[in-house]
């Protein structure tokens, strides 16, 4: 890969952007086209035709779709028949008693798979992987024939206690091997072998119904872009951040979910640590919400247990990214109390904020940024007819008069209350992860995110924000950037006391193996490859479990016995020595490095003028006064500007602003920080 | 000093972070699952005068819902009659006894006086369910206590903390009476450090603001919050509505006990009567006045989602008549059915009298129990003893919408149950079903959802089985001409032999020897609408899904 044109492409839920990465030449070419959701694969052409980037000469291609999600969270899914173990077949439809709320006691689920595609069989195995009752095959033929006839295209096998013993998983795959058409079998235990039956069932279950979707449109996609010239490799990017050849991918399909979020969070941990900013909160603000996540120590966090949506949790590693509400069309309004709320409604894509013209008609976020001048009122004209005077009325009928203000007045008020809003669902993501946000900078990306980030960092005592050179892009930019990688968890469940040390550092050299095997698998070179080692562990008689990095496979019980205390002191600010610990899950990362990409020309060097001098002056409002505000174009300013606030720097893909008070100053790689609260 | 509404949002906003935080401080840090896990806890700041309720986080278990501010007042009429000590900078003090504005004895409040300038500013509180606070059987739910003493231990406020400084001799006490005691040190300093969180949090936001205009804030946010819930009340055309909703029995005496309420609707305002109500009962399926009042508002809250929880939009509402039924329990009543059961009867008293007049928002009645199925055994693979809880959900009442939730958590609970696999790893016992109530949902245009149908056998050594649940005598209440859901059925199968217990859902210390088993069928929610009415697709799919 090194030297060679390495091009990146996401699909978003309303775009698709594109980076391509020139290694030799340092040549970065760029590009955002509307999303096309009936068949993803126009959207990318579409995007590499923008771009004028000639397929015959890409080395790699490296892709984050959506098409994966899309499908769960529409429930537009290949037909799936489930062979479970008798007694159990609702598993899938009870869950794990809840309600989608706390208060209101409506609430609706669908299961992944019907009940009548559900169908038990005789097996039966004990909480230690012991045979109570053996695998009846012929229940199992029979039961495979019947999901076959039903016009089932996809097969889920998952049998009760499968992570003790996979043998009648293994033994029923095997029979429904020689009788089903496709490969579109998984098995309970195959993509993540924990306890929990819910939550294993639900995972392979998502798995085998997206299989045959990601697999056709991969393949169509493929064949697409060898259609234009291209003979590469096409990577696909999974939800830990990691990529996977998409001759595999079909076959861990459930790994691909939230892969897009995923993939921003790699370019935030790459842009970081190339700059020196190893701890970084990232908030990345997008149209109907935003999403957040915690870095530290230039690495993302993977979490285990990510639950999409109400009860549909995916189990496999993800990069843990918290979506926390208010996005641009979050709308506004004056409750029966006289008082502002804003969200959690939001007016989503269509019909949008009132300024995007497409019939919206309720006051947003984005609103409010246009009638206090942070966004263009002077781009209005080319969409749909809105003026700034109809969203003015808007806002003086609907929250000013209510709340004894103008227009403008209600508009300061929804991003203030917005901004509070937002620090304080940050501060909740942070505090739970064991951090305090004043310890991180702010790394904010996304279309609307650059316009919040320096309000959001004084609101939450953070000193620095951190604005990438392509905000708007940061996703395919962490397709361009990411590594290879493989994940693996096994769970053990025994007390730290009486756990067989040998059989745990045999479990991490089998976790590494596989890895290794599966990054030799990939037709692609790495430049190293980095193993890391944790133990997931907790006091006995506790349900929750805290993460234990190890330096090596091979720790003694010692050394398990103080890192679990250390990080639970850090976690929790509590020492419990005298409670005996258990060791519940051995994890291990095999991460193939891909070779380093200079971010230098993200922006165009050339575009770059010596000094920075604005392209028009605007009235922008701060603090119920209007500022005459100088609007600068990102791609003409010097890399090292300094500017205090107040300013408005435009690009693209983006708008940053710079509140009085603030100081913003060039760094490398095109990157922009705000000192909140430092101008001269 | 008024406050512009646009600030007065802001720091409504503020006050619930406050809350917020401490939540999140007090799952993280609690050692118990109950609380680390369950969320089976709740936090909120209170007015210094008479500890009515400032702002509650929002994620505390839904049975709490107002609960704190009676507490916190008790305590503070307390102080101020010399029956408690007087209060310290520093101080926290702990208190469980249910009848000083309490629930039952395993959900133990902390209160810490908040210090502006010297003075008192307010109070933050918060509950955590303690796994044990003693008594006669290990977790608390007796089904056949007939005085608070079988119960466990009752603590008066006393100031577990002195100035910050734990009180050791006081904790030797507590310790020295609950099960497990070596575990309880994590929940309590968990339980201690959210107040302290919330301390900060607090500070900065009066650092921030200005102590005139929060406190000025706060006057005006109760206000609003008032104004709030009667506009949305008003929904509910004025006239009297009517209800009953039962309990099987009080586990003790096998008779049913009714909660007869009339709701009285005038302008603005709703009265909710419960005086023609069972008198206090034997067995331990009493309430504590405290209890019943959270019940009506965890309803209306259900009802209501979009107001804030706040003594002010409790302030339209008006309880009464409680008072001598056994919804007003005094000393020594047994009480530990309060806060489990006798609560979502409260609660579905309060929907079936207001389902006509607001027949969008409300639902047909829920399974409304929290299923609690209790083994309590000697493993000897282990050489230990165990107790093994099952709870269980339960359908969801049709409405409006859609047919109601299958398998849903308790009315007045937000927690998950325990996976199978999970349980046979912990207990000596194997699930043979775990799966859909076929049938169980109330008829109607759109059918009550589906109950839980599970059957498990012990597998090894002897124990004993206790049952705390409830709709074994009737189902849950269909509305507006559905038919109601399946009764809750529990039955025991000892040596082959099928034993089903004498008050239906409710029993203790059925002894079991490995190879009986247990099989529970929970209630499917009531139906709503007439079954005729039901669209045929719908009943196509039941049919064809094997719901019916």
């Amino acid at each position: 890969m090194a030297g060679g044109r390495v091009l990146g492409v996401d699909v978003g839920g309303t775009f698709t952007d594109l980076v391509e990465v020139d290694a030799g030449s340092g040549a970065i070419r760029i590009a955002k086209t509307p999303t096309t959701p009936e068949n993803q694969a126009f959207g990318v052409l579409a995007a590499v035709d923008a771009a004028e980037v000639e397929l015959g000469r890409v080395d790699l291609i490296v892709h984050g779709t959506t098409t994966t999600t899309n499908a769960v969270l529409e429930r537009k899914l290949a037909r799936t028949g489930l062979i479970t173990t008798r007694g159990f077949r609702d598993v899938l439809e009870l869950g794990r008693r809840t309600r989608p709320q706390a208060y209101g006691m409506k609430g609706e689920f669908r299961p992944v798979i019907p009940r009548d595609l559900r169908i038990e069989v005789p097996e039966r195995m004990d909480a230690k992987g012991r045979v109570l009752t053996p695998l009846n095959e012929a229940a199992t033929r029979a039961a495979i024939l019947e999901l076959l006839d039903k016009g089932c295209e996809a097969l889920v096998i998952h049998f009760l206690h499968a992570y003790a013993n996979p043998v009648h998983e293994y033994r029923a795959a095997e029979i429904a091997g020689v009788l089903w058409p496709n490969r579109f079998i998984t098995m309970g235990h195959s993509l993540l072998s924990e306890t929990r039956e819910f939550e294993r069932g639900v995972t392979a279950a998502v798995n085998a119904s997206v299989q045959p979707l990601l697999e056709r449109y991969v393949a169509r996609l493929r064949s697409e872009l060898e259609g234009r010239g291209y003979s590469g490799e096409l990577l696909v990017m999974n939800g830990n951040g990691g990529m996977v050849s998409s001759r595999h991918v079909a076959h861990e399909a459930a790994k691909t979910v939230m892969s897009g979020p995923a993939s921003g969070v790699m370019a935030a941990a790459y842009t970081g640590r190339r700059v020196g900013e190893g701890n970084l909160l990232t908030y990345d603000m997008g149209g109907t919400s935003t999403d957040v996540a915690l870095i530290r120590d230039g690495a993302a966090p993977v979490s285990n247990e990510i639950e999409i949506e109400y009860a549909m949790p995916i189990h496999v590693p993800m990069v843990d990214v918290r979506t926390v509400g208010a996005g641009g069309g979050s709308i506004a309004r004056v409750n029966a109390a006289g008082l502002l709320e804003v969200g959690p409604e939001s007016a989503g894509a269509e019909p949008g904020p009132i300024c995007y013209g497409r019939g919206g008609t309720r006051p947003t976020i984005s609103d409010a940024n246009l009638l206090l001048g942070r966004l263009d009122p002077a781009k209005l004209a080319v969409r749909g007819g809105v003026t700034r005077d109809a969203v003015a009325e808007i806002f003086a009928r609907e929250l000013g008069r209510p709340l004894g203000t103008n227009a403008e007045g209600a508009a300061e008020a929804v991003i203030r209350l917005a901004n509070a809003k937002m620090a304080g669902a940050i501060r909740m993501v942070s505090l739970s992860l064991g951090a305090d946000p004043r310890d991180f900078a702010l790394f904010a990306f996304g279309g609307a995110g650059p316009l919040h980030a320096a309000a959001l960092a004084s609101e939450l005592g953070v000193p620095r924000v951190l604005i990438p050179a392509r905000p708007g892009l940061t996703n395919a930019l962490g397709c361009v950037v990411a590594d290879l990688r493989h994940d693996y968890v096994r769970t053990l469940n025994r007390p730290l006391d009486t756990l067989d040390m040998g059989e745990l550092h045999e479990v991490f050299a089998e976790q590494a193996a596989s890895g290794e095997a599966a990054l030799n698998r990939e037709r692609i070179e790495v430049t190293g490859v980095t193993h890391s080692f944790s133990v997931d562990m907790q006091f006995m008689g506790q349900s929750h479990v805290v993460r234990v990095p190890l330096d090596a496979p091979d720790p003694s019980r010692e050394t398990l016995r103080t890192r679990f205390e250390r990080v639970y002191w850090d976690r929790f600010r509590v020492e419990l020595a005298q409670i005996p610990a258990r060791v519940v899950n051995a994890n291990c990362s095999v991460i193939g490095a891909s070779a380093s990409v200079d971010l230098g020309g993200l922006i165009d060097p050339v575009g770059r003028m010596a000094r920075a001098a604005p392209a028009s002056v605007r009235a922008v409002i701060f603090d119920g006064e209007a500022h005459d505000t100088p609007v600068y174009w990102r791609d003409h300013l010097p890399e090292d500007v300094r500017l205090d606030g107040p300013g408005i720097i435009e690009q693209f893909d983006s708008t940053i602003l710079i509140p009085p008070g603030d100081r913003v100053e060039g760094i490398a790689d095109g990157n922009l920080v705000i000192h909140v609260g430092s101008a001269a | 000093m008024t406050v512009d509404p646009i600030t007065l949002s802001v720091i409504q906003a503020g006050l619930q972070q406050v809350c917020d935080e401490m939540d999140l401080t007090f799952s993280r840090a609690a050692f118990s699952p109950v609380i680390a896990e369950a969320n089976d806890r709740s936090d909120g700041i209170y007015s210094a005068e008479d500890g009515s309720l400032i702002a509650q986080g929002q994620g505390g278990l839904p049975v709490f819902v107002g609960t704190m501010q009676y507490s916190t007042r008790t305590l503070i009429e307390m102080i101020r009659d010399g029956r408690a000590a007087a209060p310290k900078p520093g101080d926290t003090y702990i208190v469980n006894d249910p009848y000083l504005g309490g629930t039952h004895l395993m959900d133990v409040r902390f209160a810490r006086p908040f210090y502006r300038d010297g003075a008192i500013f307010c109070w933050l509180s918060n509950t955590g369910h303690w796994p044990d606070t003693g008594g006669a059987v290990p977790g608390g739910f007796s089904a056949s206590a007939t005085s608070v003493e079988q119960e466990g231990l009752r603590l008066p406020p006393v100031r577990l903390f002195k100035e910050g400084v734990l009180d050791s001799e006081i904790y030797a006490i507590i310790c020295s009476n609950i099960r497990i005691a070596d575990q309880r040190i994590g929940d309590v300093k968990a339980q201690a450090a959210a107040l302290t969180v919330g301390e900060e949090r607090l500070t900065a936001l009066l650092d921030r603001y200005g102590d005139d205009v929060v406190r000025a804030s706060i006057d005006a946010l109760r206000g609003r919050a008032a104004a709030q819930m009667r506009t949305l009340i008003d929904e509910i055309a004025d006239g009297t509505y009517e209800s009953t909703a039962w309990i099987d029995s009080d586990g003790v005496v096998n008779e049913p006990l009714a909660i007869r309420l009339t709701v009285e609707k005038t302008p603005g305002a709703l009265s909710f009567d419960f005086s023609r109500s069972s008198p206090p009962c034997m067995g331990p399926m009493n309430s504590v006045l405290a209890t019943t009042h959270s019940s009506v508002y965890l309803a209306m809250r259900h009802i209501f989602p979009e107001v804030p929880i706040s003594a002010g939009a409790f302030e339209p509402l008006s309880i009464v008549g409680c008072e001598g039924t056994f919804l007003d329990a005094r000393y020594p009543r047994p009480v530990s059915g309060c806060a489990a059961e006798v609560s979502q009867r409260i609660a579905e008293a309060v929907f079936a009298a207001l389902v006509e007049a607001l027949p969008d928002r409300v639902t047909a009645a829920p399974a409304g129990t929290s299923g609690n199925f209790a083994l309590g055994g000697h493993d000897p693979e282990t050489g230990r003893n165990y107790v093994m809880y099952q709870l269980s959900g339960g359908g969801y009442g049709g409405n409006a919408d859609h047919d109601g939730l299958a398998n849903g958590c308790s009315t007045i609970g937000i927690s998950k149950a325990p996976p199978v696999e999970i349980m046979e790893q912990n207990f000596p016992v194997l699930y043979h079903r775990y799966a859909l109530r076929e049938g169980s949902g109330g008829r109607g245009r759109h059918r009550g959802g589906l109950g839980l149908d599970y059957e498990v056998e012990l597998l090894r050594g002897t124990a004993r089985a206790s049952f705390v649940m409830d709709h074994g005598r009737f189902g849950p209440q269909g509305a507006l001409g559905g038919e109601d859901g399946a009764k809750n059925e529990v039955e025991v199968w000892r040596n082959g032999a099928k034993y089903a217990p004498e008050h239906l859902s409710k029993e203790q210390d059925i002894p079991l020897r490995a190879g009986d088993r247990v099989r529970v069928r929970t209630p499917g929610g009531g139906g709503y609408g007439s079954a005729s009415e039901r669209e045929s697709d719908l009943t196509d799919e039941d049919r064809r899904l094997g719901r019916a």
